[in-house]
């Protein structure tokens, strides 16, 4: 029989080696998943995982990783602090989606001005501050009130497709696009285009961003004083207290923190690779980005890789149901069962197996 | 001879770094109280928890009743006839007491009957419980009954108890040793594990001592005294802590009226509690836990502000001052809880220094950790506080609670408080340990500094208080000096009786 057996400290080899092997059970339990829907196990896999990097397409494909990468890993990287501290924020979409409306909202309201220096990063700061006053709202009620963060930041994001909707069609909806849903399009606006700085490479602004934030991160978290207390105060709430965290700081700090950078994450995408505002201008980033925050341990560097993971199976999936005609719903699948993975080999962390043989009595 | 009741030959329990136990043999017959001695990290816990079945040992064998023993699990240790009631209580405080110890069985019967079953057992041995009372509302010794209650309900042959009295008034202990002296009349042996010598000389018929994880000695306790004890466990000469005759200085800390509402449903409000302490000076209070400890030492330490006149700090009025702010004044706080309060579990020990000593130690710089300066500092409690760990990096867990202890009263007298209030500064520590903290309170207050000992333990509170003062249901009583203060009068300064009021003892 296997027993498990607590280790007296969290295995720091296990730590890393459990999202690889996460990954490796993804890809045989998928693999099994794809089976039953009547494809080739491997061919699938393959067509995820290795094509977008490796297929003679792959030129087309590699940029496209930085692109879906990077607001996961933007987003991924503001939730990491409130998941360490006790703060769930799950609703970066909604953030996202704010940041996205209130970083247009800018370029639209100055269009057609040429003043690129100053319209881009005002845009930038739109966005960010977008994204953190939606997420003030559950963070403000929780302090306050005693609301659960986890329900009011959730129901948030309907709010806010809701809203998102309505100013594609009113307020923002482009008054040359002859009636259709949908604000001008903010990359061929050359004051407010988030384009590549690097002709076809993929890199654009939110790419810089975002490894600005990991590394900013990684800083905050190992020598800054309030990484010290985000993860004292997850770790041992009333011990955090007791250093001089006060637990309602610490709630408004990480749910501003994740916000605006959600927020900013929707301003990079709704200026450049989306361009417009529309209907359906957010597609799971923020909710994908919680799967990334934990695929990488909630350590800045992991979620860099986290991230171009997902980012993968993004691209990979989008191959996959084209040339193979796997429905959407198993991409879906496969994100979920990897963050199942994870979860259930964590237990390797904390504990070891012991096999061992059942004694007779 | 009679046949032993459990025999353990040649126990051996290696952890990584450490050997917990190593070739431990001894016996336990029936119905003897026998008595199981040594200082924290001597290897009591491993050895207890493989009579229980939470622990494999990597070689030796037990044998119970004659019968080879080798629980894999603690339900089959149980089914053998083991109970353990363990130092800290494993009880919901919204259940009832019967609900409660329903859940702690392997086979429960139904609710009705065990109600009765309660009743029958608490009668029979002289435990008054109440099975449809809420755990959160009862005492500490209360709850402990509930947890021998239901260790009885499963009729052992072995009972291991693990500081059962580090919680109890005087008068709980005298009830807990009438039950223990009448059960093991019955034939119910016991495995008693206690720093507390005195008892052990009073209730035990025998007793193993441990060191480093092997037996040093085998004793009767009746015929060794308690402080022969201490010594073959320590393996050297006990020192009593020394203090030298203090001048009286200004006051240091000053509390007007503190009053506070309860922080939480199980919780206790203060109520007008004035207390003044002057530079080297020691302030005992005593009382048993949960008539507003806690709340005294978080309204002390910040964590729970309170108007900014009810505290004073040489003058200052700090009652809303953050817990750092006070720091900077020199107020620092020892809690009770080792893990979880006073240290993060996880964290390392340089981490853990960090969590007090950032402020008066220099460790943050613009925001940004110094964590060399951490590291230094934390090395520095660990020398001069004897703590018994390979180094700082390792977690605050990974120590034995003695060795914790050492370490976060170390850290915080190290930073050199002007005012240090230490809530059970040794509980759960063992002799040599007890002694080396004692010791060095005494010396702080030496130096100058006002100290506040909160502590359940009288025999500590009198070996180094200037002052005594008892804190009943929230309330403080007026203080008296510790000098010429009989047991007597502490029991009715316990008891509630602020003048003339009789203390209610259980019968």
């Amino acid at each position: 029989m296997i027993a498990l057996e607590k280790r007296p400290q969290p295995s720091r080899t296990w730590a890393w080696a459990s999202p690889l092997l996460a990954v490796a059970l993804t890809m045989v339990l998928s693999g099994l998943m794809f089976a039953a829907l009547g494809k080739n196990p491997v061919e699938v896999i393959r067509t995820i995982f290795f094509d977008p990097v490796f297929s003679e397409f792959a030129w087309y494909y590699r940029p496209q990783i930085l692109i879906k990468g990077a607001p996961l890993v933007l987003i991924a990287v503001g939730l990491s602090f409130g998941f360490r501290a006790g703060v769930w924020n799950i609703g970066a979409e909604g953030q996202y989606i704010m940041g996205a409306i209130c970083g247009a909202g800018v370029a639209l309201a100055l269009y057609p001005m040429e003043a690129r220096w100053l319209i881009f990063p005002l845009m930038v700061i739109a966005g960010a501050l977008g994204g953190w006053a939606w997420a003030m709202i559950p963070g403000l009620l929780r302090v306050r009130f005693g609301t659960n963060e986890i329900l009011v930041s959730l129901m948030l994001v309907y709010v806010a497709e809701q809203l998102l909707a309505a100013m594609a069609l009113g307020a923002m909806r482009n008054p040359d696009g002859m009636g259709f849903p949908g604000s001008r399009n903010l990359a061929q606006y050359t004051s407010s285009a988030n384009l590549d700085l690097i002709e076809g490479s993929g890199l654009h602004w939110g790419v810089v961003a975002a490894l600005i934030a990991v590394i900013f991160a990684y800083v905050v978290l190992s020598r800054h004083l309030f990484g010290f207390h985000v993860r004292l105060a997850g770790q041992a709430p009333r011990a955090a207290r007791f250093a001089g965290v006060s637990p309602a700081r610490m709630i408004l700090m990480c749910m501003g923190l994740s916000g605006a950078l959600a927020g900013a994450a929707g301003l990079f995408e709704v200026a450049g690779p989306a361009g417009q505002i529309s209907i359906d201008f957010n597609v799971g980033y923020g909710f994908t980005a919680i799967i990334v925050a934990f695929l990488g341990r909630l350590n800045p560097l992991g979620i860099l890789a986290a991230g171009a993971l997902m980012a993968l199976t993004y691209i990979g999936g989008g191959i996959a149901q084209s040339s193979l005609g796997l429905p959407s719903a198993a991409i879906s699948l496969l994100q979920g069962m990897l963050l199942f993975t994870l979860l259930a080999v964590d237990v390797l962390t904390h504990y070891r197996l012991r096999f061992r043989k059942r004694s007779l009595a | 001879m009679t046949e032993p009741l459990l025999s353990l030959t040649g126990l051996t329990k290696a952890y990584p770094g450490v050997v917990a136990n190593r070739d431990v043999s001894f016996d336990i017959a029936p119905g003897e109280i026998h008595a199981l001695l040594g200082e924290n990290g001597a290897g009591k816990s491993t050895l207890v928890k493989t009579i229980y079945g939470l622990v494999k040992p990597d070689s030796g064998t037990m044998t119970m009743n004659g019968a080879a023993f080798a629980p894999s699990d603690p339900a089959e240790a149980r089914r053998a006839g083991v109970a353990m009631v363990f130092q800290h209580f494993s009880l919901f405080d919204a259940l009832t007491v019967a609900e409660n110890i329903v859940l702690g069985m392997d086979d429960p019967p139904s609710p009705r009957a065990i109600a009765s079953e309660v009743a029958r057992v608490s009668e029979l041995y002289g435990l008054p419980l109440d099975p449809a009372r809420i755990v959160g509302d009862l005492s500490a010794g209360e709850r402990q009954r509930v947890e021998i209650v239901r260790c009885l309900l499963q009729d052992p042959k072995l009972l291991i108890m693990d500081e059962p009295t580090s919680v109890l008034t005087p008068q709980e202990v005298k009830i807990l040793f009438t039950t223990l002296r009448k059960l093991s009349a019955e034939g119910t042996a016991i495995l008693y594990i206690s720093h507390k010598l005195g008892e052990i000389e009073a209730l035990c018929e025998a007793a193993t001592v441990l060191r480093l994880g092997e037996v040093v000695a085998t004793c009767d306790p009746r015929r060794t005294g308690p402080r022969e004890m201490a010594e073959l466990m320590v393996g050297q000469v006990l020192q009593s802590p020394v203090r030298a005759s203090r001048p009286e200085g200004p006051i240091l800390l000053d509390l007007r009226k503190l009053s506070a509402p309860a922080p939480h449903r199980f919780g206790t409000p203060l109520r007008d509690v004035t207390l003044q302490v002057r530079a080297g000076e020691v302030l005992g209070i005593g009382g048993v836990a949960g008539n507003g400890q806690d709340e005294l030492v978080a309204a002390l330490s910040g964590e729970m502000p309170v108007d900014a006149e009810m505290i004073r700090l040489d003058g200052t009025p700090i009652g809303r001052a953050g817990v750092n702010a006070r720091r900077d004044l020199g107020l620092l706080c020892g809690p009770e809880e080792r893990l979880g309060h006073a240290a993060a579990p996880d964290m390392t020990l340089t981490e853990n220094a960090a969590l007090t000593a950032t402020t008066r130690k220099g460790m943050a710089r613009r925001g940004f950790m110094r964590w060399p300066q951490a590291r230094a500092f934390a090395e520095e409690v660990i020398a001069s506080f004897d703590v018994r760990t390979p180094g700082p990096g390792n977690t605050a867990r990974s120590l034995s609670g003695g060795n914790l202890q050492k370490f976060v009263i170390g850290r915080e007298i190290l930073q050199e408080p002007r005012v240090l209030v230490v809530n059970q500064p040794t509980w759960g520590v063992d002799a040599a340990a007890a002694a080396a903290i004692r010791q060095a309170l005494l010396s702080l207050a030496d130096d100058g500094a006002a100290i506040v000992v909160i502590s359940q333990d009288l025999d500590e509170l009198m070996e180094v208080s200037d002052r005594f003062c008892a804190l009943v249901e929230g309330r403080l009583s007026a203080s008296r000096p510790a000098r010429g203060l009989s047991v007597h009068d502490v029991g009715l300064m316990l008891g509630g009786a602020h003048d003339m009021e009789v203390a209610h003892v259980a019968e």
